[in-house]
């Protein structure tokens, strides 16, 4: 998957995860895509329902090992 | 103005008290939904921190000015950061320590009564989770039944009361969390009773639990007498403690009854719950006092915060005592239940000792409430 920005969240505790994503995503382009590495276990649900209520797609979503990688497309 | 932390005890007694209390939920909409902080006189909102990173101002309207206010997440970091922002905008708001993680493990002691000879019992309520563990004293010695995995609640309770743990009973192999009996035997020397018929997969040494088994603590003053009463498992057992105290395990509660599927035998169990609730339990004395291992809403509490009520109360008011019909027994407990609880199957396995996931896993598969119970 093509990302066009990497952030790096891993060992962020709930809520500097999303507060980090929210930043990168301000700084990309709508059509853009985030891709975020998190270790918090609450991210997945989080970032699912934080990208959902923005209007921006989570693409893709990976477990690799203990890292949660995610996939976002801003809206 | 400051934010303060408020403590599991410190809301369990808000519970318990009936008082007032304004819970700001900033967990996503799922999970609040899944599972919440119950209080009789507790008023919600649910916002999802997620959406108050801009601030909070337009929701500050929504928040009460004239009771306490908590807010709640899940690990306590996105609490921290909404009461903060609360704060700034000159409201007085707690956030509760420890996250809804702390809830679920915090275990309140309450006295539910004096045994022979100086004896007590004690009902540990889980309240955030549902589940109720007990403890005999008598003499020095304690007995302890379906103990919850965090084991030093009940090790320092027991050491402060004087009392050396000699018996450890689980009253069935649970499903909705993960027991701390062997635990507790290991540290303590304790024996660890565990009914055979459940036990049939279990990778460690244990004592057989049988009907009819009698157990004393303390000299010969405290009874407890086993008394098998299958239905939510084929192993299921209940104790009679001093003649007085019935302990249910999971096959009757105060205002339902076990669920027989947790095993994926619901159709083979439900003939054995009958049999167990409108038999066995019907030569017990009305005055037996039923002491389960759970409850599941907040209405089940007594006054004092404990669960528990007499038998005889029982047969004229629980629902699932007074279905006479078998065939519509047999629909209401193994049709259109409830969901099951979280990660059940994996509880399951770390209760026989199969699996050994570490502590972090092992909070997270319990996570949410008991749902042991049909009504």
């Amino acid at each position: 998957m093509e990302s066009t920005k990497v952030l790096d969240a891993k060992g962020l505790a709930c809520p500097m995860p999303i507060v980090k994503t929210k930043k990168a995503m301000n700084d990309l382009a709508s059509g853009e895509v985030l891709e975020i590495h998190a270790t918090d276990k609450g991210a997945k649900n989080d970032l699912a329902a934080w990208a959902k209520s923005g209007g921006h797609e989570l693409v893709k979503h990976e477990e690799d090992g203990d890292v949660l990688k995610f996939w976002i497309k801003k809206a | 103005m400051t934010v303060k932390a408020m403590n599991s005890s410190e809301v369990t007694k808000k519970v318990f008290n009936k008082e007032k209390l304004f819970v700001f939920d900033v967990r996503n909409e799922s999970d609040f939904a899944d599972w919440k902080i119950e209080g009789e006189y507790f008023q919600y909102l649910n916002i999802p921190y997620f959406e108050l990173l801009d601030g909070v101002e337009d929701i500050l309207d929504q928040i009460p000015t004239d009771m306490d206010v908590l807010v709640v997440c899940a690990k306590e970091g996105s609490s921290v950061m909404v009461a903060e922002m609360l704060s700034e905008a000159g409201r007085d708001v707690a956030y509760l320590e420890g996250g809804m993680k702390s809830w679920s493990e915090h275990l309140e002691p309450v006295k539910v009564g004096d045994l022979k000879d100086g004896g007590e019992l004690y009902q540990f309520v889980r309240i955030g989770k549902g589940c109720l563990s007990y403890m005999a004293i008598s003499d020095g010695e304690a007995a302890i039944v379906d103990a919850t995995r965090m084991t030093d609640i009940f090790l320092d309770f027991a050491a402060s009361k004087n009392a050396e743990i000699k018996h450890v009973f689980d009253t069935h192999l649970h499903a909705d969390h993960i027991s701390g009996g062997r635990k507790i035997a290991e540290k303590t020397g304790a024996a660890y009773w565990l009914p055979p018929k459940d036990a049939t997969e279990v990778t460690f040494e244990y004592n057989a639990l049988e009907g009819g088994n009698d157990v004393t603590i303390g000299g010969t003053t405290i009874n407890i007498h086993s008394l098998y009463s299958p239905g939510h498992t084929i192993g299921s057992t209940s104790f009679v403690v001093d003649e007085k105290y019935l302990l249910s395990g999971d096959i009757l509660f105060i205002d339902s009854i076990g669920r027989p599927d947790l095993a994926g035998l619901a159709e083979d169990w439900v003939g054995d719950l009958r049999e167990t609730l409108y038999k066995r339990y019907r030569e017990l004395s009305d005055e037996l006092v039923v002491l389960p291992a759970h409850f599941m809403i907040i209405d089940e509490l007594n006054e004092d915060g404990s669960v528990g009520e007499k038998l005889g109360t029982l047969f004229a008011k629980n629902h699932g005592l007074n279905i006479q019909d078998e065939n519509e027994f047999r629909k209401i407990v193994t049709e259109n239940l409830p969901p099951q609880p979280n990660a059940y199957q994996e509880i399951r396995e770390t209760n026989m000792g199969k699996a050994n996931p570490d502590i972090e896993k092992q909070r997270e598969m319990e996570i949410g409430p008991n749902r042991c119970a049909v009504r």
